[in-house]
C-alpha cells in the first residue's frame, strides 16, 4: 500500500507475468495440440478428403454435403445418433441414482466399509482402456467365432438360441433378466469416481442437524428429503457433467465404432470429422441441458 | 449362558415391556436394515469383483477343463501354460519395459506441465485470466476422439516427413515419432490432463495464502516459493495425479495406437488387443490348425488381461489412499 499507485502496477504486472509463465506450456500445448487440430478437423468436415501416396492429402471443398449424408444419405447414423441419446440419458440417470444409493450405504457405519469403498472404485482403475470389453467387443473373436461355426457345422449359440425359442415365453423374460443385471453392471462399473464424490459430499454434512431434526420430529425420510438432498444437489451437476462426458469418451459405443470405422477403414476423413462434430454437439447439447435442469432444481431448495 | 448374559437378557425383555414393546420393534429394524445393507454390499461388490475371480480361475485351468461341466470354479488340472503362452504372445519382457518406461516418463512430463498449469490457474491474477480457464474445461470436455481424424493426419504427416512406409505397409521405422507424444505430455495435452489440471489448482487453492506472503517476506523467488514452499505442501495431490495418469497410460490403447511406434517397440495395451490375432498366427504356424477354438482364445486373453491388470491391482493395493482420498478432497469444492 505504501509504494504507490506505480509501484502495485509493477508488482501486479510482474506477478500477472509470472502467471502466464506458469500457464505458458499448457497454453502452447493448447493452441498446438487442440485448436489447431480442432480447426483442420472443421476444414476436413467441410472437404472431400483424399490421401494418397504420392500427393498427400489432398482436399476439396463440399460445403455441407458431408453433414448432409449423415444425416440424410446414411443408412444407419440416425438411427444411432438417437439410439446413443437415449442410452446416454437413461445411463446417465441410472448411474446418479445408483452411486447417490452406494453412497448413502457406504457413509452408514459398519465392519468392512473401507473394503467396500475400496472395491467401489476399483473400476476406475481397471476398467479403463484396453481391459474394457476386450472379449466382448473384439471383433477379431466375434469373426473367428464365425468362422469356427462354419467349419465346424456346429453352431452354439444358435443351438441354444433355437433350445429357448422352443420354451416360448421364458425367452423374452430371461432376455428382461438378463438384460437388467447386464445394466446393473455396466453403471456400477462406471460408476466408481461418482460414489466417492456424493460419499464425500456426505460425509461434510454434521451429525448435530440429523439429531437437531430427528428432535424436531422428523422422520428418517423427511430429513433426508429436507437435508442430505439439499446439500448434496450441487455434486448432481458435477457428477452428471461427468457421466455424460465419461460415457461420451467411451470407445465402446457404436458412433465412436462407426467414426473410428469411417476414419481407419473406409479413410473418408471429411465423413468421420463430420460425425465426430455432430456427436459432439449432442454431447455439448446435453451437457448444457442437464446443468440448466438440475441447477434449476438446486435453486428451488436453497 | 452366563448369569450375567441371562440378567441382560431379561432386562431386555423387561425393557421391552415397559417400552411398550417399542425396544423389540427398534432392534429387529435395525437388524435387519442390517442384514440387507450386508447383502446388498456384498452384492454389489462380488458384481464387481466376480469377473476378476472368474479370469483367474479359468487363467489356471487346462482347456479340457473347459469343455468338462462338472468343473465349475476350482480348476481339476492346475497349470501354468497359459501364462507362459500369454507372456510369449505378448513380448511379455519386452513390452512390460517398455510400457512401465513410457508410462513413468509421460507421467512425469503430464504431472510437471500440469502442477505448473495448476498453480498459475491458482495463484495468479492476469489478463485473459477467465478464457484460458474455460479453455481448461474445454480440454476436459472435448474428447480426443474428436479431433483424432485430425491428429491422425497429423501424426501421418510426421510418417511423411522422414518416415515413410506406412501406406506401403512395409516395415517402418518409428524411431524419432515418440516425440510428438512426448510433446503433447510435457504440454498438458495428454490423457485427461484437464482433469489434473483442475483437481491440482483445486489443491493450490485450499492451502493458505500466507505460507507464500511469508516466503515473499523473506525474499523467495516466485519460482522459489513454487517449488520449495508449495510443491511439499501439494505432495498428495500430485502424488494421486500421477498414479492417476500412470494407471491410465498403462492400458490406453487410443493415444498409444495413434501416436507410439507400435510396429517394432511393444506395448502391453497394444498386445493385449491384439493377442487374440497373435494367438491365432501362433497355432496356425505351430500346430498347423487353421484357429484355435473360442473357448481357448477366451482362456489365453483371460490370462492376458490378469497379465496386464496384475502391476496396476498392486499398485492399487498399496496405493488406495491416495487415489481415493484426493478425489473426495478435490471432488466437492466447486
Amino acid at each position: 500500500m505504501t509504494t504507490g499507485p506505480r509501484g502495485m502496477r509493477t508488482i501486479r504486472s510482474r506477478r500477472a507475468l509470472a502467471g502466464y509463465l506458469f500457464i505458458l506450456p499448457f497454453i502452447i500445448g493448447f493452441l498446438a495440440f487442440m485448436v489447431r487440430p480442432m480447426i483442420s478437423s472443421v476444414i476436413m468436415s467441410l472437404n472431400e478428403v483424399t490421401l494418397s501416396a504420392q500427393t498427400g492429402v489432398t482436399q476439396k471443398y463440399v460445403g455441407l454435403a458431408n453433414y448432409s449424408y449423415a444425416f440424410t444419405v446414411d443408412p444407419e447414423f440416425n438411427q444411432m445418433l438417437v439410439d446413443e441419446v437415449i442410452r446416454m440419458v437413461t445411463h446417465s440417470l441410472a448411474t446418479m441414482v445408483i452411486s447417490f444409493m452406494i453412497a448413502l450405504l457406504l457413509n452408514q457405519r459398519f465392519r468392512g466399509r473401507t473394503l467396500a469403498r475400496a472395491i467401489f472404485f476399483l473400476p476406475v482403475i481397471l476398467s479403463s482402456g484396453v481391459l474394457v470389453g476386450i472379449e466382448t467387443d473384439n471383433s477379431l473373436i466375434i469373426g473367428m467365432k464365425e468362422l469356427i461355426q462354419e467349419s465346424n457345422g456346429v453352431n452354439i449359440s444358435d443351438a441354444l438360441i433355437t433350445l429357448l425359442n422352443a420354451s416360448g415365453a421364458a425367452r423374452s423374460a430371461l432376455d428382461v433378466v438378463y438384460e437388467l443385471i447386464n445394466a446393473v453392471y455396466d453403471v456400477v462399473m462406471a460408476s466408481g469416481i461418482q460414489i466417492i464424490v456424493f460419499l464425500s459430499g456426505l460425509q461434510t454434512i454434521p451429525r448435530s442437524m440429523y439429531e437437531a431434526a430427528e428432535v424436531e420430529g422428523s422422520s428418517a425420510w423427511e430429513s433426508f428429503w429436507m437435508i442430505t438432498f439439499p446439500i448434496i444437489s450441487p455434486l448432481l451437476i458435477v457428477n452428471m457433467i461427468y457421466t455424460i462426458i465419461d460415457f461420451f469418451m467411451k470407445t465402446d459405443n457404436q458412433i465412436m465404432e462407426k467414426i473410428h470405422e469411417e476414419m481407419f477403414i473406409n479413410l473418408n476423413y471429411g465423413l468421420s470429422s463430420a460425425l465426430s462434430w455432430i456427436y459432439f454437439a449432442v454431447a455439448i447439447a446435453m451437457i448444457g441441458i442437464s446443468s440448466l435442469i438440475i441447477s434449476r432444481g438446486v435453486k428451488h431448495y436453497e | 449362558m452366563s448369569r450375567h448374559e441371562t440378567a441382560k437378557r431379561s432386562g431386555f425383555w423387561l425393557r421391552n415391556r415397559k417400552s411398550g414393546g417399542m425396544l423389540l420393534r427398534q432392534s429387529v429394524h435395525q437388524r435387519a436394515g442390517s442384514v440387507l445393507r450386508a447383502l446388498m454390499v456384498f452384492g454389489l461388490c462380488f458384481l464387481i469383483i466376480q469377473p476378476i475371480l472368474d479370469k483367474i480361475s479359468v487363467s489356471f485351468m487346462q482347456e479340457r477343463d473347459l469343455y468338462d461341466t462338472t468343473i465349475i470354479v476350482v480348476p481339476r488340472h492346475l497349470t501354468l501354460e497359459n501364462y507362459s503362452l500369454a507372456s510369449l504372445l505378448m513380448n511379455l519382457d519386452k513390452s512390460l519395459l517398455n510400457t512401465a518406461l513410457i508410462s513413468l516418463l509421460t507421467s512425469v512430463l503430464q504431472i510437471i506441465a500440469c502442477a505448473l498449469a495448476g498453480y498459475g490457474f491458482a495463484r495468479f491474477e492476469f489478463p485473459l485470466k477467465k478464457l484460458w480457464f474455460a479453455c481448461v474445461i474445454l480440454v476436459i470436455i472435448i474428447p480426443p476422439q474428436t479431433i483424432s481424424s485430425a491428429l491422425y493426419l497429423h501424426f501421418r504427416y510426421f510418417d511423411i516427413l522422414g518416415i515413410f512406409a506406412r501406406l506401403t505397409g512395409g516395415p517402418i521405422n518409428l524411431k524419432g515419432s515418440t516425440l510428438p507424444y512426448l510433446m503433447l505430455c510435457a504440454t498438458g495435452m495428454g490423457l485427461k490432463n484437464g482433469l489434473y489440471i483442475f483437481m491440482i489448482r483445486q489443491y493450490f487453492r485450499s492451502i493458505p495464502q500466507s505460507l507464500e506472503e511469508a516466503a515473499y517476506v523473506d525474499g523467495c523467488s516466485t519460482l522459489g516459493t513454487f517449488l520449495r514452499v508449495l510443491l511439499p505442501q501439494a505432495v498428495p495431490i500430485l502424488v494421486s495425479c500421477f498414479l492417476f495418469s500412470f494407471v491410465w497410460q498403462w492400458t490406453d490403447v487410443f493415444y498409444t495406437r495413434l501416436f507410439l511406434p507400435t510396429a517394432n517397440v511393444m506395448y502391453l495395451s497394444v498386445r493385449l488387443s491384439g493377442l487374440a490375432e497373435s494367438l491365432r498366427t501362433y497355432v496356425s504356424t505351430r500346430l498347423g490348425i487353421p484357429s484355435p477354438p473360442i473357448g481357448y482364445v477366451m482362456q489365453i486373453i483371460s490370462t492376458g488381461v490378469l497379465i496386464v491388470a496384475a502391476p496396476l491391482l498392486l499398485i492399487y493395493v498399496f496405493a488406495q489412499r491416495w487415489f481415493i482420498e484426493t478425489i473426495s478432497a478435490t471432488g466437492i469444492k466447486e
